[in-house]
């Protein structure tokens, strides 16, 4: 034992272990895409209940500064708490489970999207909105025709940033078990620095986030035509 | 109720405090650690930024790098830097902690030389000086808030990622909270958190007013600001960071 050591040579560095190996990801398809599928219902689930809880709260913190102030301050308060720690709160309450990620996870989106929402929003020329309820537009329309469309660009931009983020970010769950792929990053550490499963999971994530940020910025173009005849 | 009263009595024992790896010993490596990446970031991001400020090129470059770092997990790169032969250990902490603290130190200190108002570069070319001095003289003291946003936003982040460097066997605060979860232990678990929560926002609040009292020009309280970003088009967010 001593003598292996000493002589520099462990069996972690004689086994080969390569950084990319393509067997490994036929061998545990089914594992990988079941973890991949987590991660997807995790991302979405945080980013869509995020944006549910932070349209009213920024719709409310336009209506008066007294209420912006403290949206934005608790928000900057729920920013700065590393991950780590938030699941770390919540895990006492929900223990192991994937609600314990979705509740952080929902927290972290929520605050990027209350920000960008509040920002769309507050970019809305006064004179719009004016002119459309002297035509006679109820608030829910005044909402719905005048203030979403023109708001959209930057709640747009807010859900992709939200988005790519949660990606990033659920990889922590593996603390309570759930982490999506990243339970392949820290399983291919523990299991004697198994370069492959690490390599797998990560890049897994990176390609997830690039692809959810096309596919929103594909849903970006859809909902606004205007702007591609503008820029044509 | 339990649990924090089982916080509570961790954070009360001195002996939790003092031991080797107590909190004490983790929290002088989370914040070596810590201190040293934002400082290998700061060396290699600003003169980058200032290069690429002062001459007005590249400038979709810091742009393009902080959102792809967006997209890049934290705790994917500690890992890949802790099975490269660096090996685990404080090293390959460090490097990968000072690799995601680059992306908010060069964009903000772009943006902050690019927005610096030309004809006052103009004015002070005409009086003669050096094209060193208009860096030192002249666009440094108005590109300095946004400069240290950018130091401090790295910062905070940096922090707040070095909890994650306990799931790869790495030291500091999260060591606590990754003990707890392995003793099934919540109480464990909370004040852990407790701390690296408390930690974060200490370094935050810390650095917010260092920068206050380090800006040259008008002075506003910074902590009633926030950590606001500068609007550059329509992503105006893309200088923040993502929590880690």
């Amino acid at each position: 034992m001593l003598s292996a050591a000493s002589d520099g040579v462990l069996a972690v560095d004689a086994a080969p272990n390569p950084w990319f190996d393509p067997s490994y990801v036929t061998r545990n398809w089914h594992t990988i895409v079941g973890l991949l599928g987590e991660h997807v219902r995790l991302t979405v689930g945080a980013v869509v209940l995020g944006a549910l809880i932070a349209l009213p709260l920024a719709l409310l913190a336009r209506r008066s500064r007294y209420l912006a102030g403290p949206v934005l301050g608790l928000s900057t308060l729920i920013y700065t708490i590393p991950s780590l720690a938030m699941f770390a709160f919540l895990a006492p309450i929900t223990r192991l489970s994937a609600t314990t990620v979705l509740i952080g996870l929902v927290l972290y989106s929520l605050v990027i999207l209350v920000r960008n929402f509040l920002a769309g929003l507050q970019a809305v020329p006064a004179d719009v909105r004016e002119a459309a309820r002297g035509m006679g537009y109820g608030p829910g329309r005044l909402l719905w025709q005048v203030d979403l469309p023109l708001a959209l660009p930057s709640m747009m931009a807010g859900l992709r940033i939200a988005t790519v983020s949660t990606v990033a970010l659920v990889t922590v769950g593996v603390i309570v078990g759930h982490g999506g792929l990243g339970q392949l990053i820290t399983g291919g550490f523990a299991a004697n620095f198994y370069r492959a499963e690490i390599v797998t999971g990560s890049v897994g994530c990176v390609l997830l986030a690039l692809l959810a940020d096309l596919l929103l910025a594909g849903v970006e173009r859809l909902l606004t035509p205007w702007s591609r005849r503008a820029a044509a | 109720m339990r649990v924090w009263q089982g916080a509570v009595v961790y954070l009360n024992d001195p002996f939790n405090w003092t031991r080797a790896n107590g909190i004490l010993d983790l929290l002088v490596q989370h914040v070596t650690i810590s201190a040293v990446a934002v400082l290998a970031a700061m060396v290699i991001a600003i003169p980058i930024g200032v290069l690429l400020g002062h001459t007005g090129r590249g400038g979709g470059f810091p742009v393009a790098l902080s959102n792809v770092s967006r997209a890049v997990p934290t705790l994917a790169l500690l890992t890949l830097f802790a099975v490269t032969p660096i090996g685990f250990g404080p090293r390959a902490t460090t490097i990968a902690l000072a690799v995601f603290a680059i992306p908010p130190i060069l964009t903000n200190t772009y943006v902050g030389f690019r927005g610096v108002d030309r004809d006052v570069v103009e004015a002070s070319r005409a009086m003669g000086l050096s094209e060193r001095q208009v860096i030192v003289q002249a666009e440094l003291p108005l590109a300095a808030p946004l400069l240290m946003t950018g130091v401090r936003t790295a910062a905070v982040q940096v922090v707040a990622t070095a909890t994650l460097a306990a799931l790869v066997a790495g030291g500091g605060l999260g060591r606590i909270i990754n003990l707890g979860f392995g003793q099934q232990d919540y109480g464990v678990v909370l004040a852990g958190a407790i701390l690296v929560a408390a930690l974060a926002v200490l370094t935050e609040l810390v650095l917010s007013v260092a920068s206050w009292a380090l800006s040259p020009g008008e002075k506003r309280l910074p902590v009633l600001h926030g950590r606001s970003a500068p609007a550059a088009g329509p992503d105006h967010r893309a200088v923040g960071v993502a929590p880690l």
